[in-house]
């Protein structure tokens, strides 16, 4: 007999629980917008612009030493980073006032010096950006997040009712808030990549809403006589063994990529890891019990009337 | 639901078969792939420059140069047509640029409209159907004309400037010999240029960076030495600098000849049997240098690249027959670079490169080989998950999840798509989407069954109510797929290009070839009861 990871006809109370998960929702997305307002992102140069060498040394350079030596060579604030392991260094420089050739040189000055001073190093990746072009790729960024953002608000509205959009989009902006939050505690660089997951994360988390609205409102539409509240208990509950599942299969793969995989996508994997989890959170405690404060109510339904507004009706399914 | 006519059947299959055999060239090595007939699909993923190692460039036009020389072009057409015009020369003063336009007052009112009619002959309407002209030419209090460029015709000569500026850097890439470059163009004024394979991308920017504008200018012998030192031009002239060795010379602003008719340069010798530089025009060209030469024996004039002096010869007889050399301080390798830039033309404007990345050659098979032990172990775990928790529905999922994967690369293939590190772990996205859908149809059956539906009913109504919530889910995707490739750049339109082709596949290996397998299943074994 296969394995059941969830078992069969579990009957848990998320509705319950929903004031604890939007204080815990509200909690998690006003901490995120303060780590962001005081520490901030790591933007890389895809944002700032400015110059990066990654650089393998053949030992684990002395950090200290290293920065003091890049220093010395007039090429602007130095700042190291290790990249994966000891003996890979970030090495980001400001771009150099002038044209290209003012990079070139920067860049060759800075190779001769350290292979004058510690041998057999190698160059793996040179990376500069203009200020203009970065301020292009952020603005670019933005709007592709606010776009899609949009574009699912769209959706769920047609394909189900404005209150399903709402409540999608605001345990979205919670999703993409938190890996932000995230991003600026850890204190990892922010660059493309981590763009390109986020959106990710949107259309991940998305599926979630999307299948457990699908289910609300098949319930909806089955159960007229039923409130909201048992409504909504019963459809995450019966599509929890798939949200766990696809979120098991999901997590099992990034961990492989956050382990195994490259060291440049490192940030991109561990923001969509995070995206995940917090996304299925949101998907279970916070997008489908919000219907419930928004007066989601089935269609066609005199019974619901008597019974007084929605939102006051909490009983037990059974 | 279950039964599938036979034409559905073979349509299904041939598609695998298809997505398979346009995989295969992956696999085989590119010395295979080349002794195979030309029938045999043969087109493999492009691999990133993140992946394979290599240079990609972004280059910047300045817009406003070509402003600049479309004012500079005016004044000179204004000069000659009206010096050449019907009915004899049409007489004006004050002929210059001032902010947007050319403007000059005509010294006989009587000869305005003249020289109205003369200067309109010159533009050239642009957008066919506006009738608007590239020039607008107007009279302003009385006899003074000015021609203004129209927004319309700055974008079209913006326009086939980058045409040229693509087409002149290919030429100089091409000349070093680097083997597939890319260069396309973005936006208004953009350029991106991507040469896989290439660690050291200096000499790639030497070549793109410079202008190559080469012209010859008389040297202004009369302009006071004193003068020209302390940067104080006569009338009519110039003072450029040399391109190696201290100090200024004064030369006339106009050129004797431009460089735009060359047809060649090569690597020659001069009488010392050092390195230098031979050029040779074309006819037109050739007569043109021949007569200007001729014109002035005797006196000094100088070789211009990019508004820096090489050298300033005298002028010792007229030079026939279109061809010349150029000497100075050359090495073999910088006379060779300085010949590229003469034969391969100039750019029309200015190129700046606002984005550069290399990315060495350990570096992209590092990636690579995480990438792939990565995305094989991501495999395999969601693999055994599935088959643990979903039995024989599991393996078929499995079984879906691999021949998803040789779709995406088969359907990569074909169409040319570029993978590119974001783009495995779209790879490895693809993954939990294809399997979310097969957890859906199974957890779907699951909860069929223990209505206590039989086992040919649990599956029709879990196959038929998951992939309603399946199309949901994926068309939202897709949607944000597009807005990512839309909006997206650089590593956010390779992960945009493999999620799309995955979520198309993977509806149809998870749903579709899952559904034939079951189906299979159940009408050959008629199982009593469904482990699942």
């Amino acid at each position: 007999m296969p394995l059941k990871i969830v078992p069969d006809n579990t009957n848990i109370g998320f509705v319950k629980l929903r004031y604890l998960a939007f204080a815990l929702t509200l909690l998690l997305t006003l901490g995120s917008i303060g780590l962001l307002a005081t520490r901030g992102l790591n933007l890389g140069v895809d944002f700032v612009g400015g110059l990066t060498m990654e650089v393998a040394f053949p030992s684990p350079p002395p950090l200290d030493r290293l920065r003091g030596e890049v220093g010395s060579l007039g090429v602007g604030d130095v700042s190291l980073q290790e990249f994966g392991n000891a003996r890979t260094i970030l090495i980001r420089l400001p771009l150099p006032p002038g044209d290209q050739a003012a990079v070139q040189r920067v860049v060759a000055k800075v190779q001769a010096d350290l292979k004058g001073k510690y041998g057999n190093v190698s160059f793996r990746r040179t990376e500069s950006v203009s200020g203009k072009v970065s301020q292009e790729l952020i603005r670019k960024g933005a709007l592709a997040v606010l776009l899609s953002m949009a574009a699912v608000a769209l959706f769920t509205w047609f394909r189900f009712e404005w209150h399903f959009g709402v409540s999608t989009v605001v345990a979205l902006v919670h999703d993409v808030t938190v890996t932000l939050g995230f991003f600026a505690l850890t204190h990892l660089e922010f660059d493309l990549n981590v763009v390109a997951a986020i959106l990710t994360i949107i259309g991940y988390s998305l599926n979630d809403k999307v299948v457990i609205d699908d289910r609300i409102r098949e319930n909806l539409r089955k159960y007229r006589q039923m409130d909201i509240g048992p409504i909504i208990d019963l459809s995450v509950n019966e599509t929890l063994p798939r949200t766990v599942m696809t979120s098991l299969a999901m997590i099992t793969a990034l961990t492989a990529m956050l382990l195994l995989g490259p060291d440049v996508i490192f940030g991109f994997t561990a923001a969509m890891l995070l995206g995940i989890v917090v996304g299925t959170y949101s998907s279970i405690f916070v997008s489908s019990s919000l219907l419930i404060a928004l007066g989601v109510k089935p269609k066609i339904e005199p019974l619901a009337k008597k019974t007084g507004p929605s939102i006051n009706v909490e009983r037990a399914r059974r | 639901m279950l039964g599938f006519p036979n034409w559905k059947v073979w349509t299904i299959l041939a598609t695998l078969v298809l997505g398979v055999i346009f995989a295969i060239p992956n696999f085989v090595p590119a010395s295979t792939l080349r002794s195979m007939p030309s029938f045999v699909p043969t087109g493999t993923l492009n691999l990133g420059l993140d992946l394979r190692g290599g240079s990609y460039m972004m280059l910047e036009a300045a817009t406003d140069d070509v402003r600049k020389q479309k004012l500079d072009s005016l004044e000179e057409t204004a000069r000659t047509e009206l010096a050449g015009a019907d009915g004899g020369p049409v007489k004006y003063r004050d002929l210059g640029i001032s902010g947007n336009a050319v403007s000059l007052t005509v010294t006989d009112p009587t000869t305005l409209d003249r020289a109205v009619e003369t200067l309109r002959k010159v533009t050239r309407p642009v957008g066919n159907l506006t009738g608007q002209r590239d020039v607008e030419i107007a009279v302003v209090d009385g006899n003074r004309v000015t021609m203004t460029p129209t927004d319309a015709g700055i974008t079209s000569a913006t326009n086939s400037a980058m045409e040229q500026e693509v087409e002149v850097i290919r030429r100089r890439i091409d000349e070093l010999g680097t083997r597939e470059p890319t260069i396309v163009r973005q936006g208004d004024n953009r350029v991106v240029v991507q040469v896989p394979g290439l660690q050291d991308p200096s000499a790639l920017k030497a070549l793109i960076g410079k202008t190559a504008k080469l012209e010859f200018k008389l040297v202004d012998t009369e302009a006071d030495p004193a003068e020209v030192a302390a940067g104080h031009a006569p009338a009519g002239s110039q003072i450029l600098p040399f391109a190696d060795q201290p100090g200024t010379v004064a030369v006339k602003r106009r050129a004797m000849i431009t460089g735009d008719q060359l047809v060649d340069s090569q690597v020659g010798q001069d009488d010392n049997g050092s390195p230098a530089v031979t050029f040779r025009f074309d006819a037109t060209g050739g007569r043109r240098f021949a007569k200007a030469t001729q014109e002035n024996v005797g006196k000094p004039f100088a070789i211009i690249l990019d508004n820096k002096v090489i050298s300033a010869p005298r002028i010792n007889g007229a030079i026939l027959g279109g061809s010349g050399i150029i000497t100075g301080n050359y090495t073999t390798a910088s006379a060779n670079q300085f010949a590229i830039l003469l034969r391969s033309g100039k750019l029309p404007v200015e190129l700046k490169i606002v984005e550069e990345r290399t990315v060495g050659p350990d570096l992209g098979a590092d990636s690579i080989r995480a990438g792939s032990l990565a995305a094989g172990t991501a495999v395999i775990a969601v693999a055994l998950l599935m088959i643990v928790t979903y039995g024989r529905f599991g393996v078929y999922s499995v079984i879906a999840l691999v021949l998803n994967m040789i779709l995406i690369i088969g359907v990569m293939s074909v169409v040319g798509a570029t993978l590119t590190l974001p783009g495995i772990a779209g790879l490895v996205l693809t993954i939990g989407a294809a399997v979310d859908a097969n957890v859906l149809i199974n957890e779907r059956i699951r909860e069929e069954q223990r209505k206590g539906r039989g086992v040919i009913a649990s599956v029709e109504v879990g196959f038929r109510d998951a992939t309603r919530t399946i199309w949901d889910a994926n068309s939202l995707n897709i949607i944000v797929a597009i807005i990512m490739f839309l909006f997206g750049s650089g590593p956010i339109k390779g992960f945009a290009v493999v999620l799309s082709i995955g979520i198309a596949t993977s509806v149809f290996t998870a749903v579709t070839v899952v559904r034939l397998m079951v189906s299979r299943w159940l009408t050959s074994a008629r199982p009593k009861a469904l482990a699942i």
